[in-house]
């Protein structure tokens, strides 16, 4: 029975405590840079769009949002000849992040993207690319990828050796 | 005089309404306290349309009977559910004079209609057709019937006391001292069973929302659901007020208009309700069942027989 | 092909996997029988087409000696026989370390582009190093790198993600024959190529796609509209290119025709397509597809766009009198769709579409199938002969994938000489080595120097008529040396070791086709077959048909095109309906025309945009191989179903359909919505040959208690995102009543017959490779394999007798040459025309002689026959009869219509 009064008094005194909520639309709360919020996609340190349509998002995606299709310009760079994201599907669980091998795709500190149309968060590939590099600067995937893409020649590459020349005999 | 009793009954019937509209946002708004929130704080000011909003989206909700239900008695229970609920409200005097209808045995029939409750529960569950209605149905008939028991012996105290049934009087006979300090167990077990009664938290085993869904109301949405609520609430606030009249001296009290004084005490006793709400644990059911016949029940006894000898030997 | 190439001989003995018990064939290696016991061992250069060579060193294992032995020895598994008391470990520490620590080597110098390597995903390269366990490159110094080649519109080099597997040119050289890919440098600076940039040369480059284990060889036409494995919808499918059926995989991303696979079949085309088969599929995406019906309102009228619905209903209005309407059916379209038009206009008025000739060829092959004694055969049965002769036909580009299987006879001839000397059919350097030149007994008896001529005995060349001649000979000499009147000790060039090889074999198989046109080659052909047969050898006769169901149609009893014009010129019939036919394929331009001018409304059912539908008063577009379903009988007479991948819309339907819906008053008519059961259960009512496909077919029967067959695969991604720029609503998936498949991710996932398998996958096994997991054993033909129904059966009792040899007339005018038709694998083709990879390697007209030959000396020459007269290049062929001319047939650019029995040529002329 004293135990119950006790935790009246417990509660009472609550009465008095600072509140937990922030109220959010006048108040906003620190996101960090690795909140999962908003998917886009970054372009590399040049400039080019990153992503090179491997489509490794959209098979990882487990609520398959994402949904692209291949393409290769003339210096034979691959891109995503569309790149389509259902946000009204999206479960921002960062899977298509995790999955990215060049970066490309990343989540961002932003969720307010609510909207009265379904149709409005379908986003297409030109609603989905920043400009920058995003959290990953630096990396560039052709840089490092041993195919002779944009002007880049075999064994211009970084860690590649000039290209064997098959009609040496030389060991 | 009819004009008046007339402006008493909408009065009663619109004020049991309201307040227990009010005590929605209310329960919410001191739920959150307790728990470091805010509540419903957005419609309106400190959000009190937020029953309006809640009212309106409730009316507006699909009336939905499920195929498989006993359609007209799925219909019936929420309405036996308010009704009942709303009954015992005519025999409680707010304030001298003010009172639907001052009966002899005000409080046979309060003890009367607040046993009826318990159909509103039973056909709803077991017109719903549904395995968690049933059993939330099944423990709430139990339970009801089970703290009934000393729930009225409880009272058998105050009566011995004042020598009446009737309500007015038994506020009335507590001109010099309340009725608290002499029955105080018969308060303590009288708000134990209230809380059962009026299937509150602890005593809310009947919804359990976390074994059985939603209990006995699982089924039910929009308004039919509504009136559930609601009943839940006006037995909160009729439950407050028979508390008030029994143990606390009614409408009594120093400066201020006897109206006030009895809201006021209710007031504070609905607070309480929400308070034990915001503490208490749900016990699992064989112990309400337990609590119930192996230590309330005798208790309640005991007092009845004390009080009895005080009553007989004169000391009161 | 080491695997297909020895009946199992059932001789099992013992072995111990792990310390537990198995069966095992002694015939087999460690690896082949552990991957049948459905033991994972990681491995490279082993597959069950190539046998074993032991380059790789993946598939090591651990052999103990004994009970007692607990340290054991690593060993190759793929070059270990089986043998009673072998105790192996396959998951010992040891040789678990030595694999993965062969994929390290490997992976040094493997580029990191698997993002953008059209193999990702289906690759064995990484199936092999997730099984091996290997995670991380150790090696601290640079990768090296090679220059790729360009090696056509076929095939993608990529050679820097090559791991020197050999697989490409063994099967290359090896198996296709193909001299112009090799291996060049040393150490690590293999190169695989060619020794200059320019087109693979073999017919059959496209299977390198499927044999590299990595992504150095991918196909070219996929790499234009990539799409990930995983994300294709896929459905069995059977090739529209040729006649003899081979079993393809297509996959569709998006409406899109992607790409397309071999679909492996034990009897027919087991690991390999030809590559008008497998590159010939973008006639499906191609800009010449029609896609709304088109109409017009007289014969001078343009031809205006209209919808489905009133199409269809015009239509209907067209063939009110039911009387005057004729239709022409189509070897291209499927046995529904010409069995839909039959019972539409009625027997009598159905005419097949073949030309008179072609009719007149196909009934007879019908007729010698049905008669007996011969039963015809499969390409694995062509393989396993011990004797060929192939007569008056360039199996190479009529038949190309039945010209692979007798490119193995030279191996199941090696084969069998190694038996001699107790050596396993797998090992297969050392079979090689002891066959060294000794070819089977191939023998081949063209006008033409073919493809093929390098793995022949010996070769015969002439004119059609001296082929038929060469033929009866044949014929007439197995008589004699059946009565033992021939002097077989004395050689007498070619017929001598013919005569010999067929009185030595065991497994003989005659070939002969329809691409010279000639009525006594295939009777020559059946004779001798005949004649074998009751030799009591097990001979097969194998009919080159020309299009995909060029015997379904000939089933059907039709009349030749020429009837129909014939019924129109005689005023018999005014209204015509043109199933997937170009009738300037089939007849002369001006007979077509007239035709087509002549009949007073022409309907024309068509996917491809052709002459005859450019003449059409109104044109119904029709679903592909690749849209819907239906049933293709192949030169053996058997009736397979393909299953369409792109889901079906209102506008594009299959024709039998759009066929049906001209029957009735409306939509609600049930005789317009009848199904693919009930067009079939119809025909076979009606001609009894067909009643096999009115059994409940095998796939029907067959209980789906979890639902239909899925296209999708579990992996299938987007899709609530792939429509979402239409609706954000995803639809419904498209229904398909006529199939056991669903255009769904969800339903069957279990062991379904083989015809209803969509693709080829286990747990583990991503790539092409996983289709072991799929079949009784490694090679072996595939779990619960049922690869259609065979429709013509030799006749149990025949009393039909040897065909006469009727000599030819005589040219008289000498001003006429005789016409080789010199077919093109690429380019021959109506289909795969439409297909730009493919028609980019198609010839330019030209007109072949041979050297001796006047006119040889000429640049150009003037071409005429069909009334017609154009200006060709001459083409100095060697070996081409003296006086002949070889003309490609159907090449774009030629003279349309079918070629004739002579032509002529002059240096000046008019064209």
């Amino acid at each position: 029975m004293l135990s119950f009064l006790q935790g009246f008094w417990v509660i009472l005194k609550h009465t008095f405590r600072k509140r937990e909520t922030v109220l959010y639309p006048e108040e906003k709360i620190y996101l960090p840079p690795r909140f999962r919020g908003r998917i886009i996609l970054s372009r590399d340190p040049d400039g080019a769009e990153r992503c090179v349509a491997c489509h490794l998002c959209s098979s990882v995606c487990p609520v398959d949002c994402i949904a692209l299709q291949a393409a290769e310009d003339e210096t034979g760079r691959r891109y995503p000849e569309f790149f389509r994201i259902n946000f009204s599907r999206c479960i921002l669980c960062g899977f298509c992040e995790e999955a990215c091998p060049t970066a490309a795709i990343q989540l961002t500190p932003d969720f307010e993207m609510a909207e009265y149309l379904r149709e409005n968060l379908v986003y297409e590939k030109e609603d989905l690319l920043i400009s920058g590099p995003g959290k990953y600067p630096g990396y560039n995937f052709y840089k490092v990828a041993g195919l002779a893409v944009g002007g880049k020649d075999k064994g211009d590459g970084e860690n590649e050796e000039t290209p064997v020349d098959v009609h040496g005999l030389l060991p | 005089m009819i004009l008046k009793h007339v402006l008493i009954v909408i009065g009663v019937l619109g004020g049991a309404m309201s307040a227990s509209a009010g005590l929605v946002w209310l329960e919410r708004r001191l739920l959150a306290v307790w728990q470091d929130r805010y509540g419903p704080n957005r419609v309106g000011p400190f959000g009190l349309l937020q029953v309006a909003a809640d009212g309106i989206k409730m009316f507006f909700k699909e009336d939905w009977v499920p195929p498989f239900a006993d359609k007209p008695v799925f219909i019936l229970a929420p309405v036996l559910a308010m009704v009942t609920a709303l009954l015992s409200f005519a025999v409680l005097p707010f304030a001298p004079g003010i009172v639907v209808a001052d009966l002899n045995i005000g409080l046979l029939y309060f003890l009367a209609v607040v046993a009826l409750g318990v159909f509103g529960i039973a056909l709803g569950g077991w017109s719903s057709n549904n395995k968690y209605a049933l059993i939330g149905a099944v423990r709430g008939v139990a339970q009801m019937l089970s703290y009934e028991v000393f729930m009225g012996l409880s009272l058998m105290g105050v009566v011995l006391i004042a020598g009446t049934f009737n309500l007015s009087e038994i506020v009335m006979a507590q001109k010099h001292m309340w009725n608290v300090v002499p029955q105080f167990p018969g308060f303590v077990l009288f708000t134990i069973a209230g809380f059962a009664e009026t299937h509150r938290t602890p005593f809310d085993l009947p919804e359990a929302e976390s074994e059985l869904v939603a209990g006995y109301h699982t089924e039910y949405s929009g308004m039919k659901f509504g009136l559930f609520f609601v009943g839940e609430y006006l037995g909160v606030t009729m439950t407050s007020a028979m508390i008030v009249i029994l143990f606390f001296g009614g409408w009594m009290g120093p400066f201020f208009p006897p109206i006030v004084w009895f809201l006021g005490k209710t007031f504070v006793f609905i607070c309480f309700f929400i308070l034990v709400r915001a503490a208490l644990p749900r016990p699992r059911y064989d112990q309400l069942m337990g609590y119930a016949w192996k230590v309330l029940l005798p208790l309640s006894l005991l007092n009845l027989l004390v009080t009895g000898a005080f009553v007989v030997g004169g000391y009161i | 092909m080491p695997m297909d190439m020895t009946e199992p001989t059932n001789d099992w003995v013992t072995i111990h996997i792990e310390g537990k018990p198995f069966r095992a064939d002694k015939s087999q290696n460690l690896l082949h029988a552990c991957l049948a016991l459905g033991f994972d061992i990681p491995h490279f250069c082993w597959h069950p087409a190539l046998g074993s060579m032991g380059a790789c060193r993946l598939c090591a294992v651990k052999r103990f000696r004994d009970d007692q032995d607990t340290q054991g020895e690593i060993i190759m598994s793929c070059m270990t026989p089986v043998s009673e008391g072998l105790s192996i470990s396959i998951h010992d520490p040891e040789a678990a370390e030595f694999r993965a620590a062969v994929i390290g080597w490997l992976m040094i110098n493997h580029p990191h582009d698997c993002p953008v390597c059209d193999e990702g995903g289906e690759c064995h390269l990484q199936d092999m190093t997730v099984m091996t366990g290997h995670a991380a490159r150790e090696y601290r110094f640079k990768k090296r790198t090679h220059r790729n080649q360009d090696l056509g519109p076929f095939i993608n080099h990529e050679m820097n993600r090559c791991i020197q597997c050999y697989r490409c040119v063994r099967f290359y050289r090896n198996i296709a024959g193909g001299r112009d890919l090799n291996v060049f440098g040393a150490h690590d600076h293999l190169y695989f190529g060619r020794h200059e940039n320019g087109t693979l040369e073999n017919p059959f480059s496209g299977n390198l796609v499927e044999i590299c284990p990595t992504g150095t060889f991918t196909d070219k036409t996929q790499k234009a509209h990539n799409t990930r494995s995983w994300d294709l919808q896929t459905a069995p499918s059977v090739c529209v290119h040729c006649g003899l059926g081979c079993n393809t995989l297509p996959g569709e991303r998006y409406g899109l025709l992607r790409r397309m696979r071999n679909r492996f079949n034990s009897d027919i085309n087991g690991y390999f397509l030809c590559d008008r088969g497998r590159f010939g599929y973008e006639f499906v995406n191609s800009l010449r597809r029609i896609r709304t019906p088109l109409f017009r309102t007289g014969k001078e009228s343009p031809q205006v766009s209209t919808d489905m619905n009133q199409a269809l209903s015009s239509a209907v209005g067209i063939l009110s009198n039911k009387d005057r309407v004729i239709g022409i059916g189509s070897p291209r379209a499927s046995l529904e769709a010409n069995t839909a038009l039959r019972s539409l206009v009625g027997k009598d008025r159905f005419h097949a579409g073949f030309s008179e000739t072609e009719n007149r060829l196909m009934t007879l092959i019908v007729q010698i199938m049905s008669d007996g004694p011969v039963k015809t055969g499969t390409l694995k049965e062509a393989a396993m002969a011990d004797a060929v002769l192939v007569l008056g036909e360039d199996v190479t580009v009529t038949a190309p994938r039945l010209a692979l299987a007798l490119r193995q006879t030279v191996f199941s001839h090696a084969v069998r000489c190694a038996e001699r000397v107790h050596l396993p059919a797998w090992d297969d350097v050392g079979v090689r080595e002891v066959a060294q030149d000794d070819k089977g007994h191939l023998f081949i008896a063209t006008s033409q120097p073919t493809d093929l001529d390098d793995a022949a005995r010996s070769c015969f060349r002439g004119t059609p008529d001296e082929i038929v001649a060469f033929g009866f000979d044949v014929h007439a000499r197995l008589n004699k040396a059946r009565k033992n009147q021939e002097d077989l000790a004395e050689p007498d060039g070619m017929y001598h070791s013919v005569v010999t090889a067929f009185q030595n074999a065991r497994r003989p198989v005659v070939i002969a086709g329809l691409s010279s046109g000639s009525e006594a080659m295939i009777k020559a052909a059946a004779n001798i077959a005949r004649n074998l047969a009751e030799q009591g050898k097990d001979v097969r006769l194998i009919f080159c048909v020309p299009e995909c169901n060029s015997m379904g149609l000939a089933l059907l009893n039709g009349k030749s095109l020429e009837s129909a014009i014939d019924a129109v010129n005689r005023n018999l019939a005014d209204t015509v309906i043109v199933l997937e036919n170009d009738l300037f394929r089939r007849t002369t331009s001006q007979n077509a025309e007239f035709f087509l001018q002549k009949a007073r409304r022409v309907i024309v059912l068509d996917h491809l945009q052709t002459r005859t539908t450019a003449m059409a008063d109104l044109v119904l577009p029709v679903s592909t191989f690749s849209e819907g379903n239906g049933t293709l009988v192949n030169n053996e007479g058997r009736a397979q179903t393909y299953y369409g991948v792109i889901a079906p819309d209102n506008s594009l339907m299959e024709s039998f359909r759009v066929l049906n819906r001209f029957n009735g008053s409306g939509p609600d008519d049930p005789s317009t919505s009848r199904n693919r059961d009930a067009v079939l259960q119809d025909l076979a009512e009606d001609l009894p040959v067909f009643a096999p496909l009115a059994e409940p077919h095998a796939p029907l029967a067959f209980p789906v208690p979890s639902g239909k067959v899925p296209r999708q695969s579990f992996g299938y991604s987007g899709r609530t995102a792939m429509n979402a720029h239409v609706s954000v609503h995803e639809p419904r998936p498209p229904e398909d009543p006529d199939s056991l498949l669903a255009f769904s991710m969800e339903g069957f996932d279990g062991s379904a017959p083989s015809d209803l398998v969509t693709r080829f996958q286990a747990p583990g096994w991503n790539s092409v490779q996983a289709v072991f997991k799929h079949q009784t054993e490694p090679g072996g033909p595939l779990l619960e394999e049922s690869s259609g129904r065979c429709l013509l059966f030799p006749a149990e009792e025949n009393d039909a007798s040897y065909f006469d040899h009727h000599d030819p007339c005589e040219i008289s005018e000498t001003e006429l040459r005789p016409v080789i038709p010199l077919h093109h694998l690429f380019g021959s083709d109506e289909l795969s025309m439409a297909a730009p990879a493919v028609a980019s390697l198609a010839p330019a007209p030209y007109v072949a002689l041979s050297p001796s030959d006047p006119l040889a000396d000429c640049d150009t020459v003037f071409l005429s026959f069909n009334d017609e007269t154009i200006k060709v290049p001459v083409k100095v062929v060697k070996d081409l009869p003296p006086r002949a001319a070889g003309i490609p047939a159907s090449v774009p650019g030629m003279i349309p219509g079918p070629l004739p029995g002579q032509c002529r040529l002059s240096r000046e002329g008019q064209p």
